[in-house]
């Protein structure tokens, strides 16, 4: 299925699957609906080290991202990063200390939890050997409070594939649950083809969906495209979180997917984060943050 | 998917079975496929831009001259790996005129996202 707006994904949504409402969330509100089990924060793509005219305030945006989530009323039972922490650089000792900067900043979040998936720029360019030294595994699980959470790795293989390895650790780990298990999958590539002509798909990531298929409460959110975006595979709802360094262009919209200019009269458009409230059986409510002037 | 690998590409005879009778045909005696040899390096190919004809089959010989690479023709389902050291060759039969972009669709760094060129199909 092609890309679908909100209000044909609602539609959907309400079909089989789990459910998911949309809101825009104001500074200061609460992240989550009193009837949510719990909610957690996505932050993705802050791209900690770029410079540039497409971010005049490179080195502002992160830190303003983690005064806005830290002012959220309700604190967030954990927040995950979706990958591309920090922006590619060839040189491993920049790298790192990239990595260590950006991982100084974030220790500012208020919330207990933090989890860390790599990105391309994070891990491509050294099979995501920096990455695990500051973060531990590339892919993982854990539970929380009935949810069972899949960490997916597809970045750390620079030919943007899971493999076949962790395809099978994945097949093993579904068997473990059952087929009405609510199910959340993170990860920073699509795992559809979205915009193959901008490198906006994972290459083996039918079979990653494939394995997902048999069961009946799947979502997956992730990043790398710099926008909000949804798209159902089936039963499966796939949400792509705005990014924390600069927008990009709807997919395939144009030849080049080159950053979208910074507006200084609406600066840090485009910017956000997103909060995800978990409503057993119900499903998901996401509320999408902005980035504030001042944080 | 018409992905070939290094080697694979390009049968040099021919053998043609006509009722109880085979002919084995030398290979100068078929038109050769041409062979467009296309070098890649971070971040760009060389040449950008490959003009082809609709139905003539072509052969893609890919290089590189840094790291690993990749070769992504998405409207034709056509990529491949370009490994250093070898040389990867893709077989295409254009089936439609247009332009089409190709890109990289191994992550090589900084400039990766810029990197793809266009195969330009006329009849």
């Amino acid at each position: 299925m092609a890309g679908i707006d909100r209000r044909d994904f609602l539609k959907l949504a309400g079909i089989g699957g789990a459910g998911v409402v949309f809101g825009s969330a104001l500074p200061g509100m609460a992240g989550a609906a009193a009837q949510d089990d719990f909610y957690f924060v996505q932050l993705s793509d802050t791209h900690w080290g770029f410079e540039g005219p497409p971010n005049p305030d490179a080195k502002g945006t992160l830190k303003k991202a983690v005064a806005a989530v830290n002012a959220l009323e309700q604190q967030p039972d954990f927040i995950v990063f979706t990958g591309d922490l920090t922006h590619t650089t060839d040189d491993p000792m920049e790298r790192r200390k990239r990595l260590a900067e950006f991982k100084d900043i974030v220790a500012g979040l208020k919330a207990k939890t933090v989890r860390f998936m790599p990105g391309e720029h994070d891990a491509s360019l050294d099979n995501g050997k920096a990455f695990r030294e500051f973060f531990g595994s590339t892919y993982y699980t854990f539970d929380h409070k009935g949810v069972h959470f899949i960490a997916l790795d597809n970045v750390s293989d620079p030919r943007a594939a899971i493999g076949d390895e962790q395809l099978a650790w994945l097949a093993a780990d579904l068997k473990e649950q059952k087929a009405d298990a609510p199910i959340v999958v993170l990860t920073h590539r699509p795992l559809f083809d979205l915009a193959p002509q901008w490198d906006w798909a994972t290459r083996d990531g039918a079979k990653a969906v494939a394995l997902l298929m048999p069961y009946t409460n799947v979502a997956v959110f992730y990043g790398h495209i710099h926008q909000e975006h949804h798209h159902m595979t089936g039963h499966i709802a796939h949400h792509a979180a705005k990014g924390l360094m600069f927008p990009l262009p709807a997919p395939g919209s144009q030849p080049k997917r080159s950053p979208l200019a910074w507006d200084p009269a609406e600066p840090y458009k485009g910017l956000g984060f997103r909060s995800v409230g978990v409503d057993k059986p119900a499903g998901f409510r996401l509320g999408e943050f902005p980035v504030q002037k001042k944080g | 998917m018409r992905t070939l690998r290094a080697g694979a590409a390009c049968a040099s005879i021919a053998v043609m079975v006509a009722g109880l009778g085979a002919y084995v045909v030398a290979s100068s005696a078929v038109p050769q496929e041409k062979t467009i040899r296309i070098v890649s390096e971070r971040f760009n190919y060389s040449p950008a831009e490959v003009t082809v004809r609709k139905g003539v089959p072509v052969i893609l010989e890919f290089t590189t001259k840094d790291v690993l690479m990749g070769f992504n023709l998405p409207d034709f389902e056509a990529k491949v790996d370009i490994v250093p050291g070898k040389v990867a060759r893709l077989r295409l039969v254009p089936d439609k005129t247009g332009t089409f972009v190709f890109l990289c669709d191994v992550f090589c760094g900084s400039g990766h996202e810029e990197m793809n060129g266009r195969l330009i199909v006329v009849d």
